[in-house]
């Protein structure tokens, strides 16, 4: 499993950090990007779920692979 | 001192946000505007939209350019204090009273002050300043949860972040609450905009002289496009700060113990399995939102099958919007281990509230705290529980017994 975030979408609710702070970074602005090239271990991977269906402004995807 | 309004026959033609009884119970009302008229209208204090769905809030929060944030007050406050003109009535308070561009660069200079990391550095702050006010009222056995406790924490926070003393914070209080809850009491909002105002504006020119380490001074001493920021601007933005910085979150911490102290079964699960904090925090914060926002309608449109005019006012009606069944499963129940929780509290699209994390923060110490030395409680026998409500729905008063 991959994940990114959509820079234009998110607006710093930082609910990825909150729930899966090993996939995710938040700047000093609020703005999310996901840690390293965004690869998800398997057993991070119900986290990873977790910040996509709790994101606000649906702005975590899960891409193919 | 219940407001007398004039009686409601009709919510979706005639909604009134200051009805006593819809403030303290607005959830039956909400269900029914929903369902029957999504986008209800009033004439009250100018015309007014209120949308209640979920859906249809998020729309028309991400839509800035038909719903401009130049009006954001539910309700109009129509005194201004002498002095104030048409020019300065152009400043606000940026970012929240602002569209792009002046949203986008003054949200950007008061972001890093509510960061993760900043916030992070609150905490102790914050756990100190709950142990200091429960020690207060512990031995005696029972409390005014609202204003013994939920109200004299964010104000505090709120004053070390500006450099402003704390020993001033029930006149902080004071001043807000004319200015938010008393928005359409001419005689107290005036009352509150003068005396805030002309304090802030002291404060300001103090720190031109003797700069602090707080928000205004940093604020003096950045520019933007080569030039110093506007007093005005820098007013607006503290201003911003302490307003919506500590009447959201006192009512956010008092609705929480409000639900604990009639919901002891959850009290308890709380002690037991202190695990569940985090989803616990986000379901009050989805269950008991606090603030409802306005928009002022930019042109002659339609939305959701309503006619609206330029200059009407739109509310977006978060708290209504967090308990639509159509996102939320047993949305009117408050369930502690909630896994999906996609509230909007906060609002969402650009102007999400800058100080979330701040907010998060404050009501997840303030219940932790308050659980540690107070497990059990309950609300004192015939206690007159009230409600503000408007643009910030919490209690006013919360007499609650622990003995």
């Amino acid at each position: 499993m991959k994940i990114r975030v959509d820079p234009d979408r998110c607006q710093g609710h930082a609910r990825c950090y909150a729930l899966a702070p090993e996939l995710f970074s938040v700047d000093d602005y609020g703005q999310s990007s996901v840690v390293g090239d965004g690869t998800v271990p398997a057993e991070l991977e119900e986290k990873a779920h977790l910040a996509i269906a709790n994101c606000p402004e649906s702005a975590i995807e899960a891409l193919a692979g | 001192m219940a407001r007398v309004t004039a009686p409601v026959g009709d919510w979706s033609q005639d909604f009134e946000v200051l009805d006593a009884g819809y403030i303290e119970d607005p959830y039956p009302i909400w269900d029914d505007l929903r369902q029957s008229c999504p986008v209800a209208h009033t004439e009250r204090r100018g015309r007014a939209w209120m949308l209640t769905r979920y859906a249809d809030v998020v729309e028309a929060a991400h839509d800035i350019e038909r719903f401009s944030s130049l009006e954001i007050g539910v309700i109009n406050s129509d005194v201004q204090p002498e002095g104030y003109d048409e020019a300065d009535a152009q400043y606000g308070l940026p970012p929240i009273s602002a569209d792009p561009p002046l949203h986008t660069w003054t949200r950007r200079l008061i972001l890093p002050w509510f960061s993760h990391t900043r916030v992070a550095g609150y905490e102790k702050l914050t756990r100190d300043l709950c142990r200091r006010h429960i020690d207060g009222f512990l031995e005696a056995g029972h409390a005014d949860a609202a204003t013994d406790y939920a109200q004299q924490i964010p104000v505090r926070v709120v004053a070390q972040i500006l450099g402003v003393p704390e020993t001033l914070s029930d006149t902080f209080t004071g001043w807000v609450r004319d200015m938010l809850e008393f928005a359409d009491d001419p005689e107290r909002n005036l009352r509150g905009q003068e005396g805030f105002g002309s304090y802030l504006m002291a404060e300001l020119e103090r720190r031109k002289n003797d700069p602090g380490d707080d928000l205004m001074s940093e604020l003096l001493a950045t520019s933007h496009d080569g030039e110093p920021l506007d007093d005005r601007l820098v007013l607006g933005m503290a201003a911003l700060v302490m307003i919506a910085g500590i009447d959201t979150t006192w009512s956010s911490i008092g609705s929480s113990l409000w639900h604990l102290a009639t919901h002891p079964d959850h009290a308890a699960r709380l002690v037991a399995e202190p695990g569940l904090m985090s989803s616990a925090v986000e379901e009050f914060l989805r269950a008991y939102s606090p603030v409802t926002m306005a928009r002022l309608v930019t042109t002659d449109t339609e939305f959701g099958g309503s006619p609206m005019r330029e200059g009407d006012k739109l509310l977006m009606n978060f708290p209504a919007a967090n308990r639509d069944p159509e996102v939320f499963e047993r949305a009117d129940e408050v369930v502690l281990d909630r896994a999906i929780n996609r509230h909007v509290a906060f609002g969402t699209g650009i102007h999400r509230c800058a100080g979330s994390n701040l907010a998060r923060m404050e009501l997840t110490v303030a219940l932790e705290e308050w659980l540690a030395r107070i497990p059990t409680f309950r609300l004192a026998e015939g206690a007159e529980v009230t409600w503000a409500g408007g643009q910030v729905r919490g209690p006013r008063v919360l007499p609650v017994v622990f003995p």
